[in-house]
């Protein structure tokens, strides 16, 4: 039974994935994908990865969809989301059908892993956390999200560089407005209250349960969007110091956490077992604030005050 | 045949469909959108992999949403960059190839 239903599942998550691919229309493209990514999620969830479940659906389907989605109203605006039939690609299909067999024959000659995994099952009573996943990113594998914090950041800057020199000291992303009344205006103002409730839930149960900082951070971040989108809340200027200190407070912080782990346990991000959990709750909420401001500017995008003169 | 298997196996068919995309589609936008194809179907097969014997790995749960949080700045970057280009060449479609190396007899003339 849960067979058939996994079967039915992966045939729509390929189904979804060939008409995004081979489908005509870039909009439509978009718009599979993220119908794909939901789909993906709810895969997530069969495999019993509910912390990646969340992240799919927050970040894969729902920031990429907006991400590509304003992408796609921008480039029309430039007269230039018209696309272009690819024909029968005969060279590509055969380099795509090659690497899905080699990955496939992977999979069966992949040698088991040991299991379950002796070491983590040890080092949880250490970790200050119950939910294993939270453990891993924020403690034993704490460099991985420390460098991932600065890659956010490292991308931000890349998008902002992208600015004209006319629109440095505007508002971020494109004007944005909605109609008076409209169901923009009406829903901007009832989701924001709920999605900041269920973010915050999110970092503050992510300890023991599932979630943490990302899916905390992604919810938040998309609260700001909807508030931007639905005319509420202006977006803020690149200059604007306080702003960069929310971008920053993050990695600051782990950093922070971290020459503090090398004088109390000998060794840079080594998190001793008495202040493990406040300093991962620290790290953590600090690091939400920084991912939520990047993300959102990230899907904002650079400064565009309208059509070039 | 378990669901595992089936996951990892739709997770190798969409590296390939995305793969084919990346190469195939001529628009900017949807090669990064294939791209982001290919990452989420390593993460699937990566992540039933993880799943295999007990029950699913948090080392490896951990390591993809590290991956999924990457591939949006990614994506976000080269969605930047793709409107860039499309505001300075005037189009985000790529030229039909001058020479087909292997497959002389279609002819775009557009």
């Amino acid at each position: 039974m849960s067979l058939a239903l996994d079967l039915a599942l992966c045939a729509l998550i390929l189904g979804v994935a060939l008409a995004t691919v081979a489908g005509s229309g870039l909009f439509r493209a978009i718009v599979f994908f993220i119908v794909y990514g939901l789909l993906v999620a709810v895969g997530w969830v069969r495999l019993g990865a509910i912390d990646v479940a969340l992240a799919e659906a927050a970040i894969g389907a729902g920031l990429t969809g907006v991400l590509l989605l304003a992408a796609h109203g921008r480039l029309r605006r430039l007269g230039t989301a018209r696309d272009a039939s690819h024909g029968a690609h005969l060279l590509s299909a055969l380099a795509g059908a090659a690497l899905a067999a080699a990955l496939a024959w992977a999979w069966f000659v992949l040698p088991l892993p040991e299991r379950p995994g002796p070491e983590l099952a040890a080092a949880m009573p250490r970790a200050g956390v119950e939910n294993p996943v939270t453990a891993v990113l924020l403690n034993f594998r704490a460099w991985d999200t420390l460098l991932e914090s600065i890659v956010l950041l490292a991308a931000l800057i890349g998008l902002w560089m992208l600015t004209r020199e006319r629109d440095w000291s505007g508002r971020l992303g494109l004007p944005q407005h909605s109609r008076a009344g409209g169901v923009l205006a009406s829903f901007g103002r009832v989701l924001p209250p709920v999605g900041l409730l269920i973010g915050v839930w999110l970092v503050w149960a992510g300890a023991d349960r599932h979630g943490g900082a990302f899916q905390g951070g992604t919810v938040l971040a998309a609260v700001g969007l909807v508030a931007a989108m639905a005319g509420l809340v202006r977006p803020p200027r690149i200059g604007a110091r306080l702003w960069h200190v929310a971008l920053m407070i993050g990695p600051a912080v782990f950093v922070l956490a971290g020459l503090a782990g090398a004088i109390l346990a000998g060794e840079f991000l080594t998190l001793p077992p008495p202040i493990a959990k406040p300093a991962i709750l620290t790290i953590e909420i600090a690091l939400t604030a920084s991912i939520a401001a990047t993300l959102a500017f990230l899907v904002l995008g650079p400064p565009e005050e309208g059509r070039a003169p | 045949m378990t669901g595992l298997t089936v996951f990892a196996l739709t997770g190798a068919a969409l590296v390939g469909l995305g793969f084919y995309g990346l190469l195939a589609a001529r628009h900017l936008l949807r090669r990064v959108v294939a791209f982001n194809l290919i990452g989420s179907g390593l993460f699937l097969f990566f992540g039933a992999a993880g799943a295999r014997g007990v029950g699913p790995d948090p080392v490896p749960q951990a390591l993809i949403i590290t991956g999924i949080v990457v591939a949006l700045s990614a994506t976000a970057l080269a969605v930047g960059l793709v409107v860039v280009h499309a505001r300075a060449a005037g189009h985000a479609v790529l030229p039909e190839e001058p020479e087909e190396p292997e497959e002389p007899k279609d002819e775009g003339a557009t």
